[in-house]
């Protein structure tokens, strides 16, 4: 019988702590356990047999921590080889009639993943891959990959198990005493994650005692639609004395209650021997089996929460370039800042989920949605939805994507459905389904339900359960059609109540070609809401939008207490206050020097008016910038203070954009300034803040972000013929990388300036490396830039 | 009490304004819009910490054989024991940091500066516990030092890691530069000498 088989009919015993029983036994302090499994294979053997002897079920082999970064090749191969040995040797050895099988265990790295960290996601999974491969060469029976901390490798590890072998593979995560793991990802966004891509049993263990993980422990049991997996430490090491505080037979007493509730596999973590798993075995083995049922929710997750849509969801549509000037030339120009923005304003405004859909001309989806998916998970926590026709940029978005992604779309065509399923399964996600097929979209609501019926019909062949779609039935103008409002509501309402799936809709289209389209919006809306509509794809800047929606919570049970409500109307009414005093504010240069960014842009917008963009740039934001640089040179302004008045003049600046945009006009920019951040270096704050403020003053800033190599920031100096170049260094450690990439400048940009800048640096220092300028601060950056910009004016 | 690794979950400790303008460059406090910045990042950031502290007892033979830098000798001279202990007020405050990183710069500053004043705010607690219960088993404490300042290299956090498990216990982790995310963290010793 195989492991999954096992499973369906027991309740399996795992085992429980090896590091406690291995330093009784000797190791050393600072000698890495996995290399006993060669030196010392004996007493591995003699303390996975007494858990085998204790009543467990599954062993794990002693490689928690075995892979290619500890490790060389050749000694991985003879660690994980000898493990799974010495675990099945015990097997044989075993007095203990039960089944027994051997997990191939697997650790988390102690790497942290990029962003936050240095560890690419590739090269993630690159170094589980290499020791699952082992694992499954050498013959485990399963895979187990435990006490993760991070949700982002955790899917490395997963998605390394499922790529490189066939053996089932049960995954467990530590968390702490919130709930929550190291890096913020509850429980429900763990099993939304680990269920999508198919893990066989999820679970918990690790980092505390039966009694402290109860609730989580729970909740777990509550969520999963999969075998669940419970294995907590023997308690706390609390005092100088005491060893663990729970005891074997008091441990087996707690575990017995998540037993009851339904957990399926159950064990032990640090502090745990063979007495507490025949503790464990005993006071549980009578319990009868809790059939574990399939959860119907619908969900997807982030790197910190799952969004459920058992009530309205709002999907944010703004990052996306179609029919937007400015959001594509900022794709062009890779202005990720502005990308952010478009993220962040769509949060504050309530959205739960973000759509991010980078298709324009000339911008290559392929390398472009998975970079900003990347960017946006990074700074943003809310799930996203990858908006792409693209299969290859869907698998790559999907496939880096740090939770369980909202994909749109598949619709009914036979060639869309076999591109998009088999990602949606082999990575997870909830596909939008659209109800149009190789004869377009069907005029009546019946059509479409049947398109529909058949998309489930065929994600079900690849394993995809219905829970895991949501048909989009089409909003169409009413403009060119009177009824088309009418039949999309009725497919709403029947694809709800027939299907039993969820419905969503891009709403505004319905008022595609009307004025004043924010009222049929809001109208339609309304209606689809009734109707059943689960999830719309809207403006959250809508206010008229988001009025319906708030309301329709209150009026329809989703909101207790009216609380979201209520809180949405004060802020409301408090902006409504705000805005009148806009128009008694002190004009641009006002609002640039006290950082009042909302009310530079509004005294920007009624400028442009009567007068030029240049007129504004040099007789307002200029000027105003250059007040507050000087008191800030001469300290009688502090860092905050020149950055929120630079974020100001940001402000404004984005109102210029715009109307150059729509007149067809462009920014005229002095000229390219260079930045990075020196490799080696991951501090980027300092060099930022440089950005803006060169940005403010006008010059075309070329940031290559931080940990950049010598040859790149000249490659890209080169290829730009860029006058001037900033280099920063935070670490005395960075120095020496920054004095190549100087040397290295001037050899293949010889004309180029060269600022350098950072904490560590002085003047002296900037002029024993050649660099041609030294900023102490930011101002002090753009004067060196300005002053080199007027020479070359004047050549 | 040797050979194991202990770890300490911490509610916040009290905020210092004044200290958080400190660290943002503004050394007399600031003027209202800044003061208004503090508190809308304060009110954002409020729920982005976590304090999590991981500590061994060493005596000082043993630390000094994982750890032989001259620095940690000189600094141990007269002391038996020492406390090795890692701190970090978690990931949270990296990430609204690189959330206003590239959009608004200031913000950015400002949770750079909460985060520095909420990591010395923990060690301080910490270390003013250790201090106590040194003090009724007849001990002293000197005050904490850490890698990478002064003679103690930057190149011992490889040794301290591994003696603190730091990953798994607190989700501190160390990159191939020997700097560790999340950022706002320490890892430092504290000699205990008994007291005569």
């Amino acid at each position: 019988m195989n492991i999954k088989e096992y499973l369906q009919l027991h309740t399996v015993y795992l085992d429980g702590g090896t590091g406690t029983l291995l330093q009784e036994a000797g190791l050393p302090l600072g000698e890495l356990p996995e290399r006993w499994n060669t030196t010392h294979a004996e007493i591995l053997v003699k303390i996975h047999r007494a858990y085998f002897d204790a009543g467990s079920n599954v062993v794990a082999t002693n490689t928690f921590g075995a892979n290619t970064l500890k490790f060389t090749e050749e000694e991985l191969e003879e660690i994980v080889k000898s493990g799974i040995e010495n675990a099945r040797r015990a097997a044989r050895e075993s007095l203990g009639t039960q089944e027994k099988f051997v997990a191939l265990d697997i650790g988390p790295t102690g790497k942290l993943l990029q962003p936050y960290g240095d560890f690419a996601f590739e090269d993630a999974v690159e170094t589980f891959a290499k020791t699952v491969r082992l694992g499954q060469k050498y013959g485990a029976d399963l895979i187990l990959i435990e006490t993760m901390g991070d949700s982002y490798e955790t899917k490395a590890a997963l998605l390394a198990a499922k790529e490189n072998s066939n053996l089932p593979v049960f995954v467990s995560c530590a968390y702490g005493g919130d709930g929550k793991l190291m890096t913020g990802a509850d429980v429900r966004a763990m099993v939304a994650l680990l269920e999508g891509m198919g893990a066989d049993a999820i679970g918990l263990n690790c980092s505390l005692g039966p009694k402290e993980i109860k609730e989580t422990a729970e909740r777990l049991i509550q969520n999963a639609s999969v075998p669940v997996l419970i294995k907590p430490n023997a308690g706390l090491p609390t005092s100088y004395d005491a060893c663990y505080e729970v005891g074997a037979e008091e441990f087996a007493q707690e575990m017995a209650h998540f037993v009851e509730l339904g957990a399926r596999l159950v064990g032990g973590c640090c502090g745990t021997t063979p007495a507490y798993i025949r503790a464990l075995y005993e006071k549980t083995r009578d319990i009868p089996l809790k059939q574990i049922t399939e959860k119907t929710d619908t969900c997807v997750s982030s790197y910190t929460h799952a969004v459920y849509f058992d009530s309205p969801v709002l999907i944010g549509e703004r990052i996306n370039p179609t029919g937007k000037k400015r959001f594509r030339q900022a794709l062009l120009e890779g202005d990720v800042g502005y990308v952010l923005t478009e993220g962040l304003t769509q949060q504050e405004k309530g959205a739960h989920i973000l759509d991010v859909n980078v298709g324009a001309a000339e911008v290559d989806e392929k390398t472009q949605l998975p970079r900003y998916v990347k960017e946006l998970q990074a700074v943003i926590d809310l799930p996203l939805q990858i908006d792409t026709s693209d299969p290859v940029a869907m698998e790559r978005a999907i496939r880096l994507y740090n939770g369980k992604p909202l994909v749109n779309s598949v619709n009914g065509k036979a060639e869309s459905m076999a591109a998009v399923f088999p990602l949606v399964k082999k990575y997870g996600g909830v596909v939008v389904a659209l109800t149009l097929d190789e004869n377009g979209i069907p005029n009546s609501a019946e059509g479409r339900v049947e398109i529909a019926r058949r998309i489930l019909a065929e994600a079900e062949k690849y394993g995809i359960r219905k829970k895991d779609i949501i048909i989009d039935p089409l909003a169409l103008t009413v403009a060119t059609d009177p009824n088309a409002a009418k039949v999309t509501l009725q497919a709403v309402r029947e694809i709800k109540n027939t299907l039993g799936v969820h419905v969503s809709l891009g709403v505004s289209n319905v008022s595609f070609g009307l004025p004043n389209r924010e009222n049929i919006n809001a109208a339609f809306f309304a209606l689809a809401l009734e109707n059943g509509l689960s999830a719309a794809i809207l403006n959250p800047n809508s206010l008229e939008m988001l009025k319906i929606y708030h309301a329709f919570c209150a009026l329809k049970g989703y909101d207790e207490n009216c609380e979201q409500y209520i809180r949405f109307a004060q802020e409301t009414l408090i902006s409504a206050q705000q805005s009148p005093t806009l128009e008694h504010a002190a004009g641009l240069q006002g609002a640039i020097v006290k950082g009042l960014k909302k009310e530079a842009a509004e005294a920007c917008r009624r400028l442009l008016n009567s007068l030029s963009s240049t007129e504004i740039i040099e007789g307002e934001v200029v000027p105003a910038l250059d007040t507050v640089g000087r008191a800030y040179e001469e300290k009688r302004a502090y860092l905050p203070q020149l950055l929120m008045s630079a974020e100001a003049a940001k402000g404004a600046f984005e109102e210029i954009k715009k109307r150059l945009l729509s007149t067809g006009g462009n920014a005229v920019k002095k000229c390219a300034v260079v930045l990075a951040t020196v490799k080696g270096d991951i501090h980027d704050i300092g060099k930022n803040i440089v950005a803006t403020l060169l940005e403010n003053y006008g010059f075309e800033v070329i940031d290559l972000g931080k940990d950049v190599a010598p040859e790149k920031i000249a490659e890209e100096t080169a290829a730009r013929h860029a006058p001037i170049v900033g280099l920063s260094a935070l670490m005395t450690t960075t120095l020496p990388s920054m004095e190549e990439t100087v040397k290295l400048l001037k050899e293949r940009a010889p004309w180029a300036k060269i600022m350098v800048g950072g904490a560590v640096l002085t003047e002296e220092y900037a002029q024993r490396i050649g660099a041609d300028g030294y900023g102490k601060d930011g101002m002090s950056a753009v004067r060196f830039a300005e002053r080199i910009y007027t020479l070359l004016c004047k050549k | 009490m040797f050979d194991k690794i202990f770890v300490k979950t911490y509610s916040a400790p009290e905020t210092d304004e004044r200290e958080i303008l400190r660290y943002a460059g503004c050394k007399d406090g600031g003027e209202e819009n800044v003061t208004a910045l503090l508190h809308s990042c304060l009110a954002e950031g409020k729920d982005a910490f976590s304090y999590r502290v991981c500590y061994r007892v060493f005596e000082r033979e043993t630390l000094l054989s994982h750890c032989p830098y001259e620095e940690v000798k000189k600094r141990l001279e007269n002391c038996q024991y020492a406390v090795l202990f890692s701190a970090t007020v978690g990931l949270g405050i990296d990430r609204l940091i690189g959330r206003y990183l590239g959009t608004v710069p200031a913000r950015a500053l400002m949770f750079q500066a909460m985060g520095a004043e909420r990591i010395e705010a923990l060690c301080n607690r910490f270390c003013a516990e250790v201090k106590e219960g040194a003090k009724s088993k007849g001990y002293a404490c000197l005050p904490r030092f850490s890698p990478g300042y002064g003679a103690f290299p930057l190149e011992a956090q490889k040794s301290v890691f591994p003696l603190l498990d730091c990953a798994r216990q607190i989700g501190l982790t160390l990159n191939d530069s020997l700097l560790m995310t999340p950022t706002k963290s320490v890892t430092a010793i504290i000699g205990i000498s008994e007291i005569k």
